[in-house]
């Protein structure tokens, strides 16, 4: 190797005029970086990978956006971040410089009126914003849509759901303690983020189906809870999968709500075998899986079965749909092998609450 | 960390390390409290619903004992409690009332 890819950040760094305006904070030689930043409160609880000059410009080399930029204001306190106060969090979180402009335009989809970041972040339910990337991008910087999706592994999934988590902290001043005051919170306050398994998919992709070409790259934020697993192993088909679904599907947030919280449904390859093999599209799928979703309302108003919690009696005798329309995203991703589907219940939707927002990612 | 970024940026600290903070490098600006009253007679509280529900409840109870007290009372209700409240309601709040209440129900 001819030119050590450190040492030339190191000069870049020392020697040319790298622009970036962050306040230096020097950490002593006989000091431990990780413990010193963990005594300043800029970790989730995980050590962070120390933001050196050197590292934030090798990771501004991922975007073509200028280091001032603006990419929003963050939640809670509606500050002003730019593409180098990202960088910075994005090498805490253990970015590589590729992953940033996921990162970008995930910050983009939340800290919207329409995503409505301050509720998400404020509420006492146990929600974040849950990440789905899809596009080209996704197998270029290596992203996950396989075994563990959701789960551990993966660097690119785990490292940019983190960044976006650090910018919200440390940029925002979203604490956990401080406007941050949820009851139980959920893995999804520390990353949630995948890809869609778009190759083995025999369906259009979320990202298509939410209006964008399949060649775009998009990220699509949901605000939900941690995933449950949902197990059919032996519904063998298109049907009983459908109903199995549903029947897991109805309960999500809780059995006694209707229309006013959002769902997210990742069906595994196994699972999908089976609309695969009837010849269903994601339209038809939706279309039968709704009507399945339907729920009497007298079952779920306040009193009913002896439970308090529930819908007011002026709405009994309806029949309502579990989903808004549009309120369910599904997507394909998991492991090869397992008779599993995944379930992620939402918050609560539309203007009163959050809307799942989808933007472009641009290089 | 190898060796070559442990050393970066260490200008003004001899041997250390020179990390970019990842704040905002914002600080509030400070406000001090208002005093403190010491009769409720003849202010003018607001008393605001967050549209969590029960919260009515609540508020209607406090400003019955508030109508005890000699204050007068004025309702606000904002539009939802996943959102902080519009500007023009915290303008119209500020500008009609002596003090506030904020509902928090379920």
């Amino acid at each position: 190797m001819t030119v050590d890819p450190g040492r030339i950040d190191e000069l870049r760094a020392r020697f040319s005029d790298s622009g970036l305006r962050s306040r230096r904070v020097g950490v002593g030689a006989l000091e431990d970086e990780t413990e010193a930043m963990f005594d300043r409160g800029w970790t989730d609880g995980l050590p962070v990978v120390a933001p050196t000059e050197a590292r934030v410009t090798r990771m501004l080399d991922g975007t073509t956006r200028s280091s001032g930029d603006i990419v929003a204001l963050i939640p809670p306190s509606l500050v002003e971040c730019t593409v180098e106060k990202v960088a910075v969090n994005a090498v805490m979180a253990g970015c590589r410089p590729e992953y940033l402009p996921v990162v970008l335009a995930a910050l983009e989809a939340i800290c919207t009126d329409e995503f409505n970041m301050h509720g998400v972040l404020a509420t006492t339910m146990g929600v974040g914003p849950v990440f789905v990337v899809n596009g080209p991008i996704t197998r270029k910087i290596g992203m996950n849509a396989g075994i563990n999706v959701l789960g551990h592994g993966n660097r690119a999934n785990l490292t940019i759901g983190r960044a976006v988590q650090l910018v919200i902290r440390n940029v925002g001043g979203g604490h956990p303690g401080g406007i941050d005051r949820a009851t139980h919170g959920s893995p999804a306050k520390l990353s949630f983020c995948f890809a869609e398994d778009e190759a083995g998919s025999p369906w259009t992709t979320l990202a298509e189906d939410r209006g964008f070409d399949r060649s775009t790259n998009v990220v699509t934020a949901f605000c939900g809870e941690a995933p449950r697993i949902l197990m059919d192993q032996k519904s063998r088909s298109a049907d009983s999968l459908l109903r199995s679904l549903a029947s897991g599907l109805l309960s999500a947030v809780s059995p006694r709500t209707v229309l006013g919280m959002d769902g997210m449904l990742v069906i595994s390859p196994e699972h999908m075998a089976r609309f695969r093999d009837a010849g269903w599209d994601r339209a038809r799928f939706m279309d039968e899986l709704g009507a399945y979703l339907m729920v009497e309302s007298d079952d779920i108003l306040i009193g009913a079965g002896g439970i308090e919690e529930g819908l007011p009696g002026s709405m009994g005798g309806l029949t309502l749909p579990k989903f808004r329309p549009g309120g369910l995203l599904v997507v394909h991703a998991g492991g090869p092998a397992g008779l599993f589907s995944a379930i992620v219940g939402g918050w609560v939707n539309g203007p009163m609450g959050s809307d799942p927002t989808s933007r472009e990612i641009t290089l | 960390m190898n060796e070559t970024e442990s050393t970066t940026g260490q200008a003004g600290s001899p041997g250390g390390t020179l990390l970019l903070d990842p704040t905002s490098e914002v600080e509030p600006a400070g406000r001090s409290l208002v005093a403190r009253r010491t009769s409720l007679e003849g202010l003018t509280v607001g008393l605001l619903d967050i549209s969590k529900p029960r919260g009515n409840v609540f508020l209607d109870r406090l400003e019955e004992h508030l109508g005890r007290r000699g204050a007068a009372v004025r309702r606000y209700v904002k539009p939802t409690f996943t959102k902080p409240a519009p500007v023009d309601l915290r303008h119209e709040i500020a500008s009609q009332c002596d003090a506030v209440i904020e509902a928090l129900a379920d």
